[in-house]
């Protein structure tokens, strides 16, 4: 269970090379991400993460809000 | 692995910069006035009006300490009696906005509401600055 953190966290562990990973569908990634925010969806997360994402670095998943 | 639960909606509304097609187009955090004039509860109203238009202003925003927006004058609002407390001038409680919303949807509603000026404010409540209907308007025009 991944760990919930609040934006300030965010943007420090961002700081430290913490990996953003947005998880929506494309258009929305294509819209507006968070700055050098990777884009897995939802659906690709468990086929795809091992080729895309650092190990060595810490990971924070995002999408829209809480709903 | 960690879980940003507020997600994207929240870093927008804190007028953080994003990266992508929309964040090209102008929104507006990025038009409103970030050196709009502010003044307290307790204020006068008579001070608060020669401050704000020896600076060239007709409105100004009530807020705390945390900057929190509480209030609107307008220039009818800053016109009352010059003993009467900010409080009692003031619009309570305005409709704000978030910094992320597109000056095209702004346009629309501040023309429709007949609103000269409008707070932007983070999802908390701080003001990010006052957006004028003018500076909308123009830039629409531009955009067209």
């Amino acid at each position: 269970m991944p760990g919930e953190i609040r934006r300030d966290e965010v943007r420090r562990l961002v700081d430290r090379g913490a990996q953003l990973v947005e998880v929506l569908p494309s258009p929305e990634y294509e819209e507006d991400h968070l700055p050098g925010a990777i884009h897995l969806p939802l659906r690709q997360i468990e086929t795809r993460a091992v080729e895309v994402l650092d190990r060595e670095r810490a990971v924070i998943v995002y999408c829209w809000d809480t709903a | 692995m960690y879980d940003y639960v507020d997600g994207k909606l929240d870093w927008m509304a804190a007028g953080l910069p994003t990266e992508g097609t929309n964040a090209k187009l102008p929104r507006a955090g990025s038009t409103a006035h970030k050196d709009v004039p502010t003044c307290g509860l307790k204020d006068r109203l008579g001070e608060v009006r020669e401050r704000v238009r020896a600076q060239g202003w007709d409105s100004v925003v009530v807020v705390n300490e945390e900057r929190v927006v509480l209030g609107l004058l307008r220039s009818a609002e800053l016109d009352k009696d010059a003993d009467l407390v900010i409080e009692r001038a003031m619009r309570p409680g305005p409709s704000t906005f978030r910094p992320y919303v597109s000056l095209h949807d702004m346009a629309h509603f501040m023309v429709e509401h007949k609103l000269e000026n409008a707070p932007i404010t983070t999802s908390d409540g701080r003001l990010v600055g006052l957006l004028l209907q003018k500076d909308v308007v123009a830039a629409m025009k531009e955009a067209k």
